[in-house]
């Protein structure tokens, strides 16, 4: 596959900047979310965690369902705020 | 795994890690740190991202203006090969009662007395800076343009990499299940992965500093308190500065990649080390900054985590060490600053460690003070 393929489309990270920094030791799906901010996007990792995640079982020979995923965080879809605040005065009225 | 070491620091957040590299750059080898998780695991990956100079006591003030004196030049002197995206258009602090902004005047003439820039700034100048600010709500404001947002990452990756470079071992997903303690000496470290022997102990786990100094029977008056922080979509940079209010209990900035971060804390919270998002946070949020920056509503939320402030009495970092127990030293109970304070935190402890004269005198931060009972309190905490 050409390295430069994006593999997070939110974030706009390449297959080679994620095998880079495994190369460079940050061999959990946390440490290489924290430096490149793959998973942080609109989509929470839900179109790049399967990709990165079988990267780093495969350059540290590790099976892919030993490799720990990230916390899955609320909400699972993008909420506009206006909404949330909308629904959070309603106990008021 | 090393078996024995000179230093072993526990937590490997910006306090541990630049510990670790201050330690390392004044010579002194086999020096081990670990983390129960990866490195930036806990509350500096977890916190707000911002930096700022406006406080209200002496010793914060010092501390954070040498810090962000250093986070100006960090890639520089760190020799970072990433960035560590320092943004310096300010915070903007609003009040919205006339008793708070008594004490932002107090504030600023104890800033600029420590040679802070800050200033009050009428409502008309406040939406000079940010224009979509609804200044119907509020009584008046304060703005330091040297204050800012920095990521916690790659900040904390600057310090752990610097400091592996001079020869630091980090073992992470190592947890310390005890601290070795005998004739009143630290004697090591029992970890998950095998224990090592030390006669210093760094306690730099901030949300469980309780719990680590509870195993060599250090009592520490902190306690740790959920903050909750949410995140929208990314857009085109709209807000220069962090705009932030004690009264309402907010703070929310746009970071250089285009999403806007915005955080609350709740005094009420059961202390229990929780790290888990609640939707009543999202909605008490929404609702606050619909009143103060309206357009704000039109983005989207995507995601919401948690951190834990280590609370001290008096909102003042601890830095010292147990009287009674040689060798365990306390970087901790930073009360939700200890990111923008990492460089300094470096920098005192290493040079208590190492019985140097300090570069700020933080005596006054020692753990003798909640005995004694002189606690000057710090009154501008979100």
């Amino acid at each position: 596959m050409n390295e430069n393929t994006i593999i997070c489309r939110c974030s706009d990270v390449t297959l080679k900047q994620v095998r880079d920094l495994i190369n460079d030791g940050y061999v959990t799906y946390d440490e290489i979310k924290r430096i490149t901010r793959i998973g942080m996007g609109p989509c929470q990792g839900k179109t790049c965690g399967q990709l990165v995640m079988r990267e780093i079982a495969n350059m540290t020979g590790q099976n892919i369902k030993d490799i720990k995923f990230q916390t899955t965080r609320p909400p699972v879809v993008g909420v506009k705020l206006g909404l949330i605040a909308k629904e959070g005065k309603k106990d008021e009225e | 795994m090393k078996n024995k070491a000179e230093v072993v620091i526990i937590g490997a957040g910006i306090s541990g890690c630049s510990i670790a590299y201050n330690l390392a750059k004044k010579g002194v080898k086999d020096i081990v740190v670990i983390d129960k998780s990866y490195i930036c695991s806990g509350s500096t990956g977890r916190c707000g991202a911002g930096v700022r100079m406006q406080w209200g006591t002496e010793m914060n003030c010092k501390i954070a203006k040498k810090s962000i004196e250093f986070y100006e030049h960090a890639n520089e002197i760190l020799e970072y090969e990433r960035d560590v995206e320092f943004k310096q258009e300010g915070y903007l602090l609003v009040a919205d009662t006339e008793k708070e902004l008594i004490q932002f005047k107090k504030n600023i003439e104890l800033q600029n007395s420590l040679g802070i820039p800050s200033k009050m700034l009428t409502l008309q100048e406040a939406r000079e800076i940010v224009p979509y600010l609804n200044t119907d709500v509020l009584k008046g404001a304060a703005f330091c343009k040297k204050d800012g947002f920095l990521n916690p990452f790659k900040t904390t990756d600057a310090f752990y990499r610097a400091a592996k470079r001079l020869g630091v071992e980090f073992y992470t997903f190592t947890e310390a299940t005890d601290v070795k303690v005998e004739n009143n000496k630290v004697v090591g470290v029992e970890t998950n992965k095998g224990y090592i022997s030390t006669n210093i102990v760094v306690n730099a786990t901030n949300g469980h500093s309780k719990r680590l100094s509870d195993m060599v029977g250090l009592d520490i008056p902190v306690y740790s308190e959920r903050h909750q922080i949410l995140v929208t979509e990314p857009v085109e940079p709209m807000q220069g500065p962090m705009v932030m209010s004690f009264g309402l209990n907010f703070y929310i900035q746009q970071s250089p990649e285009g999403s806007f971060i915005m955080g609350r804390g709740d005094e009420n919270e059961p202390r229990d080390l929780r790290v888990t998002s609640s939707w009543h946070f999202a909605e008490e949020m929404a609702k606050t900054i619909e009143k103060v920056l309206p357009p704000i509503m039109q983005l989207r939320m995507v995601r919401q985590w948690a951190g834990l402030y280590n609370m001290t009495p008096d909102k003042q970092p601890i830095y010292g060490k147990a009287e009674n127990v040689e060798g365990f030293y306390l970087a901790v109970g930073y009360s939700g600053h200890g990111f923008m304070f990492g460089p300094i935190t470096g920098v005192v402890m290493s040079e208590m460690i190492l019985g140097e004269k300090p570069t700020i005198d933080v005596s006054m931060l020692n753990l003798n003070r909640f005995k004694t009972g002189n606690l000057i309190l710090e009154p501008s905490v979100v």
